[in-house]
């Protein structure tokens, strides 16, 4: 046992072993070579509870002004494309899960759409309806979730979170009474989905989509009008078209930032095309834009859950080629993608005729929306920084992958 | 005005605060170790292997190691019954699943060709031995035919129908097998 208390055994910066202090406070000189005062560099996280996860933000401050930001991340890296290539197709589905935990049924489609590519196989009527209701539940559960987090980000400790956690809850068991598990679903196949939906699961599902709205007029009302959340999020980080553009910028953020891009409208992928649904569009691309955004947005897609839950035909649920062992698609290349609630997620895998997928990689929004952390950071004052990161939209299971 | 968004929320608050009380729709947290929720019969924790009867001998597995084989994080260790002259026998003698490992997929069920394995709705599984409690062998691994219909009464019934056909298809084949004329013609049909 040491004894902390001993003055040899104190904690020294700077020996071999030592932790590294958490902030620095570095001189600053004018041109002239005086002394003006000091920057502050910190190093925000990996275990700060407003990172949304393992996320590290190395700071300089001026005041309590952001002069730099480098974000680091890979705290969570876990090797998931090169696993991915050294399994089976099949294997690498429950793994899809893990990508962007909170959204694992979108997940599984981006993976599933590509691999139907690659393999040329046909969904049947039945699955794509119901993937566009899973994937729509998704969307819901991750929007009412994200706003939840910016919220608390904010400092309206518990509240907000609980009442968005309270319909992700429903929803989750609508998963898992369809798929077994409530967040790590597995549950498209290549070819379809895995198993039909379970008795009385469209009549719950449809009780749900008609309560859903007045949990969400219960939100605006509490929320939107706010002078504080108004005060912290207008005209806070704001990112312009060009940049979102130029950047790669994909989903709610750059629709927030007034680019019609809405890959269920541009792709049509699934059955996207027999539904009416508006995109929203944001002015200003600051964060209450982006908030505001995603309220619209599950209202949209409370739009298409209603046509869709009404008409689903019945039928079968996998194509019937669908081959779950030995399942060996011919050598080419494809790549999918779908519109995920946090932007494009995307899929390439080149085939060389195999068990197991040549290459395998995965295009995350997450982190490519990442990527303009301090473009929006610089010249805000560090509270704010919690707000940006919150307004993104970060999984880190998926940045890291 | 200043203040009215505060007033607002704060109305929206008491509304859910005061609902908690009458409203069911917002009655979502449960006394757990005392009230436990029901499952939905698609609920899955980890796997199980089936027998019908005897637990040892009436094992469906048959050691093919597909499952092995296809587990995404590795977590089955099979090893097929030997006979005496070293010949492979259908029957497992060690059956391992790593529930450390295991990640509840349910790939092995799905890719299973004789309904041997299927997911148990078993989640308190935690012990104090975390390295020989948490591998699971055969003996553990066993549970009937009746329990698997507790728990997924309408899934088991289409499995047992299924396995009821198979076997009627194998009698039938082992029947026309038997009695020559007729699988001389089925040969004969197969030739072209």
């Amino acid at each position: 046992m040491v004894d902390f208390a001993q003055p040899e055994n104190a904690f020294k910066p700077g020996l071999p072993g030592a932790a590294e202090p958490a902030c620095r406070v570095v001189p600053k000189y004018s041109d002239q070579g005086e002394r003006e005062g000091d920057w502050l560099e910190i190093s925000m996280g990996p275990q700060h509870p407003s990172t949304h996860g393992v996320f590290r933000m190395d700071l300089v401050l001026e005041g309590e002004t952001v002069i730099r930001l480098k974000p680091v991340f890979g705290y969570l890296h876990r090797n998931h494309e090169k696993i991915a290539e050294q399994t089976t197709y099949l294997s690498s589905m429950p793994y899809t899960d893990r990508l962007d935990y909170f959204c694992s049924m979108t997940n599984n489609w981006a993976y599933a759409l590509a691999v139907e590519k690659l393999a040329g196989l046909q969904v049947p009527e039945r699955a794509e309806y119901i993937r566009i209701i899973t994937a729509e539940l998704t969307r819901l559960q991750n929007h009412a979730c994200l706003m939840g987090f910016l919220m608390q980000d904010l400092g309206a400790m518990g509240t907000p979170l609980m009442y968005a956690f309270r319909e992700r809850e429903k929803i989750l068991d609508l998963f898992e009474a369809l798929s077994g598990a409530r967040m790590m679903c597995n549950y498209m196949r290549f070819g379809g989905c895995r198993i039909d939906l379970p008795p009385g699961w469209l009549e719950q599902t449809r009780r749900l989509v008609a309560d859903f709205p007045r949990f969400l007029d219960e939100f605006e009302a509490l929320l939107t009008g706010n002078e504080i959340v108004m005060a912290r999020l207008q005209g806070v980080g704001a990112l312009s078209r060009e940049l979102a553009i130029n950047a790669g910028i994909s989903g709610p953020m750059l629709r927030a930032s007034g680019v019609n891009y809405d890959i269920r409208k541009v792709d049509q992928y699934g059955i996207y095309n027999r539904f009416e649904f508006r995109v929203p569009l944001g002015a200003h691309g600051d964060c209450y834009d982006r908030f505001m955004l995603r309220l619209l947005e599950m209202r949209e897609s409370l739009r298409i859950l209603e046509p869709a839950l009404k008409d689903i035909p019945s039928g079968p649920i996998i194509d019937a080629r669908a081959k779950l062992r030995n399942f060996k698609p011919r050598p080419g290349e494809a790549y999918g993608r779908i519109e995920a609630p946090k932007g494009e997620l995307g899929f390439y895998l080149v085939s060389d005729g195999s068990a197991n997928p040549y290459r395998y990689r995965v295009r995350p929004p997450s982190l490519i929306n990442l990527t303009i952390l301090e473009d929006l950071c610089l010249g805000q004052k560090v509270a704010d920084v919690v707000i940006i990161l919150g307004s993104v939209d970060i999984v880190l299971g998926e940045v890291d992958r | 005005m200043p203040g009215f968004g505060i007033i607002k929320g704060l109305k929206e608050t008491a509304r859910n605060f005061f609902g908690s009380y009458h409203d069911p729709g917002r009655f979502v947290t449960i006394q757990y170790p005392e009230e436990k929720r029901e499952h939905h019969e698609n609920y899955r924790s980890f796997p199980f292997l089936v027998y019908d009867g005897d637990p040892v001998k009436g094992l469906r597995c048959v050691s093919c190691k597909i499952c092995e084989k296809e587990c995404p994080p590795q977590c089955i260790y099979i090893v097929p019954e030997q006979d005496g002259s070293g010949k492979l026998l259908k029957f497992p003698r060690i059956f391992d699943i790593d529930v450390s490992v295991c990640m509840g997929c349910q790939i092995c069920v799905e890719v299973c060709p004789f309904d041997s394995i299927k997911m148990d709705q078993e989640f308190e599984v935690s012990t104090a031995d975390r390295f020989g409690g948490l591998i699971l062998n055969r003996s553990k691994l066993a549970k009937s035919n009746e329990y698997y219909h507790q728990i997924r009464p309408a899934e088991a019934t289409a499995v047992d129908a299924q396995l009821a056909a198979e076997r009627e298809r194998q009698q039938a084949k082992a029947a026309a097998a038997k009695s020559p004329a007729p699988a001389a013609a089925a040969t004969r049909e197969k030739k072209p």
